[in-house]
């Protein structure tokens, strides 16, 4: 049986395990803009193996385009693992810093009281300003960013989405498919 | 043991029986070169014309040989001027280690005198990239970057070392491992292990359901691909079809992998494929496809293609599965593997009217008895004065598809084409290389006027190698293929395709001091490669071609398999 491919477009979160080696992100990353798409939002941190670095990337994209950019990815020699983490078997989360305008008295009880709805910390207090750190999901950050721009937003740093699966599944178990993979790879 | 940095990347080479390197030197390779002074007596060195031909050679000496090719540039416009050839060889999957020298570390990253990063230019291009900017690292290095070349879907992989790295008073520990021995070192059986050490092994129960599939099958067709000539599985992949008793299309990476002249064969398939093979990939209700990635030239529509069939990959890369034509089943290994799992499976079939449906669609080339030469008769007369094991190089165009159609390859590496990337230029650098891997072999170099023109200078390299290599210019004044495109596509309007000016390729050949002959007819042709094949040394045989000859029969690019524009 051939396969199908849902045609509709919409955000897919992809997370990769990679050698930490000079050049591995922005070989990861031409292989979006190499099809003309682009990179919604990309983190990159350590793993719990040492030498292998974390990638989660979120795209808008269909599902045959974003499993070929998985294909070409898994086919790179750093690359351990690709997985397209489904939404509702994986946690997602990202964390932001808000520097809010805050003069007056009556603005900074109210930034921190929103705060405290969306238990988000103040990290940082000045004459004229509250910097404000929230983390969660995608939906509870926008509405948090959102309500903030009524204070006047003086900047903002962001990360992008995190990813994790939920229960016992883990990026590197193995399967039929990373060994698949491996073949094409193999150098022994 | 303590050795000169440099002595260490020629000591790597020789762990992998490396003798024979292509290459241009320059200002910050100036340090290994030197080094190769030294070792004149153990390994050769190629000096081509120009860096691009350099990296068809050493392509072409992969090609030819099975083994990994290896090419020397220096800095800046000497590793820049390796890109086409290092593009050539990443479509076609040929095995070649390229090494470049950069500016030192501390001129690095200011837009150095030659410097230009070309471990970032050669990313999309290569199996992998190193810069080395440790001397420490570079047995290690060198072991890791031949093993990715050579295994799995073999492929370039290029090498960068900054010229400090090189310096001749730079030192490293070093031993010298055989490769065979050297794939369990450090960084090789690191990178082993991240992707599942134990070398492996095709699915059985992906054979089996394959096996169960043929049997179910009542008009199989197999398609030939390059994945068989890299892998060598041209032996098993003649058993599997005989066994199938199934009609075989060869696509132009496929050539050699199976034997143009057996009775099952029904020649090439896709734009310029046969009748037969088209047919047949139109009607079949099995479709087994080995070591074929259904390029846009094969699989022109990818919707219809094999419509009425289920479609099989059997690929190393499992990136080529559902690429470009969505499959039934398919099954991960080397070519090699996977078919001889399937040969101690698979029971003898008889498929009679398939066959006969097929097979008499094919049809016997007319020569054409005019005055005028045809690309037929030059190739007819190439194919009963060659030895038959010759070695045929083409560059890419119309003549391309006519030496291909026309030739029966009969073993991997006799045919040096470029199928993928489709470079005009690759022929003669290729035929340098696959006359220096094997000296005892005829090689045949086919061209057009407009694809010779463009690396002509490589004939110093064949004439000061003494490189016996036939040189046979498909002379019609014109950019054949796009010419015809212009006159069935584009309302005859030949844009810029009209090549009426020089050289004369007799007197080029002259000036190279090498031989050449024009010939216009059929005697000509004939005597002309008698004279080729006994004079030892390279010979260019400019053949006047009419301007309106074409390729056939023609499928347009997207159109449906069968909707041949030409027959």
């Amino acid at each position: 049986m051939k396969r199908t491919f849902d045609t509709e477009k919409k955000l897919y979160t992809l997370a990769l395990l990679v050698q930490d080696i000079p050049g591995v992100l922005s070989q990861v990353a031409r292989l979006f803009s190499r099809k003309g798409y682009n990179i919604e939002s990309i983190v990159s941190g350590e793993s719990s193996q040492p030498g292998m670095t974390r990638i989660t990337i979120v795209i808008q994209g269909d599902e045959l385009m974003v499993n070929q950019i998985a294909a070409q990815c898994r086919k790179l020699i750093p690359v351990q693992v690709v997985k397209i983490l489904e939404e509702d078997t994986s946690i997602q989360r990202e964390f932001a810093m808000i520097k809010v305008m805050a003069v007056d008295r009556n603005t900074r009880d109210e930034v921190i009281q929103m705060a405290n709805i969306f238990r988000a910390n103040i990290i940082d207090v000045s004459r004229e300003t509250l910097t404000v750190a929230v983390f969660g999901d995608k939906s509870k950050t926008s509405a948090f960013i959102k309500l903030m721009g009524d204070f006047g937003i003086l900047e903002m740093a962001k990360t992008g989405t995190l990813a994790i699966e939920r229960g016992r599944s883990a990026l590197c178990d193995d399967n039929k498919l990373r060994e698949e993979y491996n073949y094409g790879k193999n150098v022994l | 043991m303590k050795v000169r940095a440099t002595q260490a990347i020629l000591e790597c080479l020789l762990e992998q029986d490396v003798d024979t390197v292509f290459g241009y030197p320059g200002g910050t390779i100036l340090n290994l070169y030197d080094e190769l002074y030294r070792y004149q007596d153990k390994i050769k060195h190629i000096l081509t014309a120009h860096e691009q031909g350099a990296a068809h050679a050493a392509d072409g000496y992969a090609r030819s040989t099975g083994k990994v090719g290896v090419c020397f540039a220096t800095s800046g416009p000497g590793a820049t001027n390796l890109t086409t050839g290092i593009a050539t060889a990443y479509m076609d999957s040929s095995p070649v280690v390229f090494i470049t020298c950069n500016v030192s570390e501390e001129l690095l990253g200011k837009d150095s005198f030659q410097e230009v990063d070309i471990t970032g230019i050669a990313m999309p291009i290569t199996k992998a990239t190193y810069l080395v900017r440790d001397p420490q690292t570079i047995p290690d290095i060198m072991r890791q970057a031949f093993a990715v070349a050579a295994t799995g879907r073999p492929g370039p992989v290029l090498i960068d070392f900054l010229k400090n790295v090189t310096a001749l008073n730079q030192t490293i520990d070093y031993e010298f491992i055989h490769w065979s021995e050297n794939r369990n070192t450090s960084s090789i059986r690191r990178l082993a292990v991240s992707h599942g050490l134990k070398a492996p092994e095709p699915d059985l129960g992906d054979v089996e359901k394959l096996v169960e599939m043929i049997g179910q099958a009542q008009r199989p067709l197999l398609i030939c691909g390059g994945g068989v000539v890299r892998g060598r599985a041209h032996e098993e992949f003649r058993a599997l079809a005989e066994r199938l008793d199934a009609p075989v299309a060869i696509t132009v990476m496929g050539g050699g992998g199976f034997p143009g002249g057996h009775p099952l064969t029904t020649g090439m398939i896709g734009m310029h494929g046969s009748q037969a093979s088209n047919v047949a990939c139109n009607e079949c209700d099995l479709l087994i496809a080995v070591g074929c990635r259904f390029s846009d030239r094969v699989a022109l529509q990818p919707d219809t293609f094999a419509s009425q069939a289920k479609i099989v990959q059997i690929d190393i890369d499992r990136s080529e599965i559902d690429k470009n034509v969505l499959t039934d089943h398919h099954i991960i290994g080397s070519a090699k593997r996977v078919l001889a799992l399937l040969n101690e499976r698979v029971p003898q079939y008889s498929h009679p009217e398939w066959k006969e449906r097929i097979l008499s669609l094919k049809e016997e080339r007319q020569e054409g008895t005019g005055d005028r030469l045809t690309p037929s008769q030059i190739l007819t007369a190439i194919h009963k004065a060659a030895p038959s094991g010759a070695i045929v190089s083409t560059d890419v165009g119309q003549h391309q598809m006519w030496s291909i159609q026309h030739f029966h390859f009969d073993y991997p590496g006799q045919l040096l084409t470029s199928g993928g990337f489709g470079t005009m230029g690759f022929g003669l650098g290729a035929a340098i290389g696959a006359q220096v891997g094997n000296p005892d072999k005829v090689v045949i170099h086919a061209t057009g006027d407009g694809c010779f023109r463009m690396n002509c200078h490589e004939l110093a390299t064949v004439q000061y190698y003494h490189l016996p290599i036939i040189t046979v210019v498909f002379n019609n004044g014109t950019l054949g293929m796009v010419r015809q495109w212009q006159h069935l596509i584009y309302k005859e309007h030949y844009s810029q395709t009209t090549l009426d000016r020089g050289p004369d390729f007799v007197k080029l050949a002259q000036a190279y001091g090498l031989k050449g002959r024009r010939v216009t007819n059929r005697a000509e042709m004939e005597q002309a490669l008698q004279e080729a094949l006994s004079c030892g040394c390279g010979y260019v045989i400019d053949c006047q071609v009419d301007i309106d000859e074409m390729v056939r029969p023609m499928v347009p690019g997207g159109a449906h398999i069968t909707d041949f524009l030409l027959k």
